[in-house]
């Protein structure tokens, strides 16, 4: 895919939205009490149901996702399935009213992979700053701090978080976030360090440059080149115009040094997100956009891209807010979700035998569409249905292949 | 009572979604449109077998599974895209040298293929100066190689000698051949003092799909196998470098995966077949002795799988090798001169665009775009009575072999 043409949309769907909301608001008084606004990204792992500020020390609780998939691709279905996609436990605790704890255990289709996803420990000097250090969750895009199921209206997460930013990523780092109250808004920050992906983002099971191949369970023990890579991200929120956030990740990721001794050039990967959740009358209307830079060795570069972007927009209109039998604010959801991804953006490398004259796009690319209803019977448990119809060009740009199906799924916090 | 109506609605449309999903999700193209299908007749089991290979044969491999150190892509897949023809950033370069006549694969350099890729931490290759001969080839189809393994060595040694005999030019001979370490005798093999008679790869090297497969696993990839204990290696680093995988990477039964998987492809269902200028363009192929070499029937002899026993499959082939002087490239292989090709198989020709890339590219290095291209490159040598008749048609003739071609 052409990288100004999807470029273009994005921003212009971006734009158009953006404007549309901010006529909406221009009368409203956007002074409004900024100070106990939750945020969308920030505050999402404290925003959950089971911690509930009160005398408790320690507090149990946790989510779990369950879905059916029935997906086919050019006629061919592995037919319907289930899956238990994630079950977690969280714990917390306040060992001081500046102290808190959380951690949370992950275990993903059963017990197949079991993960400590969350281990950390926030010390607040003040609301501005904030220390954090452990397994953490680095602030990037929309999706990888606030990946919470209960809290998505569709099965799968938008492939801009999984694909390019690899959530759920989870690290072993430390740094700092705080909130500052300039005028009308809360602008966040967040900067930590942490060990960093590893070489895998290139030379993985993929066969491209994959983001996600470079997590690696040596990451939490010791990094692979003895330089940490970087995280940071800062939003602009406020009650009426919603949340914008900037971020960026990155570092070296390759294994350059060896016991000291160089034995490779330094690589890096640079990861920058925008992203952007906000409110127009009943309509919720959120989305992120990525671009990934990643240092790839000449040769390589027809099979592994160095450039890669793309992201999602999600639209989540409100139909009823009722009593349903026993519930007392059932809610029901129409949702969309439209998402294009460019994995490898550029031209072939001229050939050795110079076959083509002519610059050669390189493909590589997914468009997708999903449309769904989900049914909220309170804030914490969500019944999900949605089809979804994605087209996959491979890298030689050779007629797409279309993927079409439905998956229903649950959700809820506990 | 509302709500109870409401909830029988809810779950009769639940229903009536779930029985219209298998509508509603994207159908499959026309089978004439796909080439990655398996051969009719197939028993439960040897489909299931089928579908193993074709996991394999899909898979990407990584460094941590023996990938490289150095390599040219990391799937079969990758190149044989859909099992059709690939396209041209997967070309392969094999090179050597002459030296007092005799030439020189340079094995000692990283011959006799070039890696142009590597695995972070390792050195891709590149060709040595000695390397004053190049091969370039771009990856063929690879459907209906059932059909082409089971063919009796005698029926292609009949042609062969039907060629020289009826004196018009066209002579083609069959390859003599080394049998490799995956070489196992079958039925259909002619034994010729150790050497047997090669039909795959572009100037039928390899007797035997099993062959390839272990040359491609280690050449291309850099996957070593029980077959190819070996993996490539860069000569600037040094020999056998840089793979800290155990070796075999893949074990023979794997390979034999592969092979069952290749064998019972199918071979391409034509599209179009009934259309007029495809029925004239066919007569016009034979008449001006395109099908001399391009044989539209050959006729397996005895094989173990029965959809391949006894069967007759049209393949455009008769797997000789032939003299083609524009089309030489210096490099030798088998008994096959620098200036010998094995006739390529037309089967599939139509759907090369969309393996590879919408461009058709044709000819072993994927020289030629257009089918007029191809012919002026068949000028010259043993197609040169064909290439020059079919110059001669009127142009509306040549649409019609070409539309013929196309529906192949
Ligand atoms: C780098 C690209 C590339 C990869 C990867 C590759 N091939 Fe090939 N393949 C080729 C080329 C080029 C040829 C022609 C070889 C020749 O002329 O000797 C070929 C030839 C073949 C043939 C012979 C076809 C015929 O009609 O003669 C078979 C069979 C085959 N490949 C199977 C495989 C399998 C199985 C794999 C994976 C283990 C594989 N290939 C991986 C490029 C590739
Ligand atoms: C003497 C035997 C011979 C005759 C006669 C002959 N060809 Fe070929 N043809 C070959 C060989 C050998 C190749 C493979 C050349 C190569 O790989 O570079 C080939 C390749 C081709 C290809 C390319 C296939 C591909 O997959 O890229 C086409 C198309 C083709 N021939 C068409 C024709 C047409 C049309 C005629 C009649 C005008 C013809 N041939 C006559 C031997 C012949």
């Amino acid at each position: 895919m052409n990288l100004k043409k999807s470029l273009s949309f994005l921003t212009s769907a971006f734009l158009l939205v953006t404007a549309i909301n901010v006529n909406a608001q221009s009368d409203t008084d956007a002074k409004k009490d900024t100070s106990r606004l939750e945020l969308v990204n920030q505050d999402a792992i404290y925003n959950r149901p089971f911690i509930k500020m009160d005398k408790l020390r320690t507090a149990v609780g946790g989510y779990m996702e369950a879905n059916t998939n029935y997906f086919a691709e050019d006629g061919v279905s592995e037919g319907f399935s289930m899956e238990l996609r994630r079950f977690n436990i969280f714990l917390y605790s306040t060992i001081h009213e500046r102290i808190k704890f959380l951690s949370e255990l992950e275990f993903e289709h059963g017990t197949e992979e079991i993960a400590l996803e969350t281990a950390l420990l926030d010390i607040e000097i003040n609301s501005a700053f904030i220390f954090r250090a452990g397994i953490l969750l680095p602030q990037i895009g929309l999706v990888n701090a606030n990946h919470d199921s209960p809290k998505w209206d569709f099965v799968d997460r938008p492939l801009s978080s999984t694909t390019l930013i690899p959530s759920t990523l989870s690290e072993v780092g430390f740094g700092f976030h705080g909130k500052l109250y300039p005028s009308a808004v809360v602008v966040s920050y967040d900067a930590y360090v942490t060990n960093g992906l590893q070489a895998s983002i290139v030379n993985n099971s993929e066969g491209r440059t994959f983001v996600p191949g470079g997590k690696n369970e040596e990451m939490f023990g010791e990094d692979n080149n003895g330089v940490p890579m970087f995280n940071a991200k800062v939003s602009v929120a406020n009650r009426k115009v919603g949340e914008y956030g900037i971020s960026y990740y990155g570092g070296a990721y390759n294994t350059f040094r060896v016991e000291g001794e160089v034995v490779d050039a330094t690589r890096n990967v640079h990861i920058v997100a925008f992203d952007w959740t906000f409110k127009i009358k009943k309509i919720g209307i959120k989305g992120e956009y990525v671009m990934v830079k990643v240092d790839v060795p000449e040769e390589l570069l027809d099979l592994y891209g160095t450039t890669q972007h793309g992201g999602f927009i999600e639209i989540n209109q409100q139909v009823f807010d009722k009593k349903i039998m026993d519930f007392e604010h059932a809610k029901l959801l129409l949702n969309v979700r439209g998402e294009i991804i460019d994995y490898n953006v550029g031209d072939f490398s001229t050939p050795s035998n110079t076959l083509s004259t002519v610059d050669i796009d390189k493909g590589d690319n997914i468009a997708s569409i999903m449309a769904g209803v989900s049914l909220r019977l309170t804030s914490d448990a969500v019944l999900k249905f949605n089809y979804r119809f994605q087209k996959t060009t491979d890298l030689f740009r050779n007629p797409a292949a279309n993927l079409g199906g439905f998956q229903f799924g649950i959700a809820t916090y506990f | 009572m509302l709500k109870l109506k409401a909830f029988i609605l809810i779950g009769c449309s639940a229903g009536m979604i779930l029985q219209g999903c298998t509508k509603l999700v994207p159908r499959a193209p026309d089978s004439g449109e796909v080439i990655a299908e398996p051969i009719e007749g197939l028993n439960n089991a040897q489909m299931a077998a089928h579908l193993v290979g074709d996991e394999r044969f899909a898979h990407v491999y990584s460094p941590e599974e023996g990938l490289g150190p150095v390599f040219i892509q990391t799937s079969c897949e990758g190149c044989h895209v859909g099992d059709g023809k690939g396209h041209f950033s997967s070309v392969v370069e094999r090179f050597g040298m002459w030296e007092n006549g005799v030439f020189n694969y340079l094995d000692s350099l990283g011959g006799p293929q070039l890696q142009g890729k590597a695995v972070l931490n390792y050195l891709a290759e590149s060709i040595p100066d000695a390397g004053t001969v190049v091969s370039r080839r771009v990856p063929p189809i690879i459907t209906g190689l059932g059909f082409l393994s089971a063919v009796h060595d005698t029926t292609l040694l009949n042609l062969a000698a039907k060629q020289t005999a009826q004196g018009n030019g066209v002579s083609g001979r069959v390859n003599y051949v080394m049998p490799q370490s995956a070489f196992i005798l079958e039925s259909h093999h002619v034994d010729s003092s150790g050497y047997y008679i090669g039909r795959f790869g572009k100037k039928a090297t390899k007797a035997t799909v099993k062959e390839q497969i272990v040359f491609a696993l280690k050449e291309d990839m850099g996957i070593t196998s029980d077959f190819d204990m070996f993996d490539p290696f860069n000569i600037e680093v040094g020999y056998n470098t840089g793979d800290d995988v155990p070796d075999p990477e893949l074990a023979g039964n794997q390979v034999n995966d592969l092979v069952f998987y290749l064998r019972t492809l199918k071979a391409p269902t034509r599209r179009m077949e009934d259309d007029e200028n495809v029925m004239a363009g066919e007569e016009l192929f034979k008449q001006v002795g395109c099908a001399e070499c391009h044989i539209s029937t050959l006729k397996t002899g005895y094989s173990e799988i029965e959809a391949l026993s006894e069967k007759e499959f049209h393949p455009y082939t008769d797997l000789l090798i032939h003299y083609m002087p524009l089309l030489g490239d210096g490099y030798p292989e088998g008994s096959a001169s620098g200036d010998e090709w094995r006739t390529a198989p037309l089967w599939g020709l139509g759907l090369a665009a969309d393996s590879q890339g919408g461009i058709a590219y044709y000819l072993h290095d994927g020289r030629a775009t257009t089918i007029n291209q191809v012919v002026n490159l068949h000028l010259g040598g043993e197609a040169d009575n064909a290439a020059s008749s079919y110059k001669a048609l009127t142009d509306a003739e040549k649409d019609q072999v070409i539309a013929f071609l196309n529906s192949l």
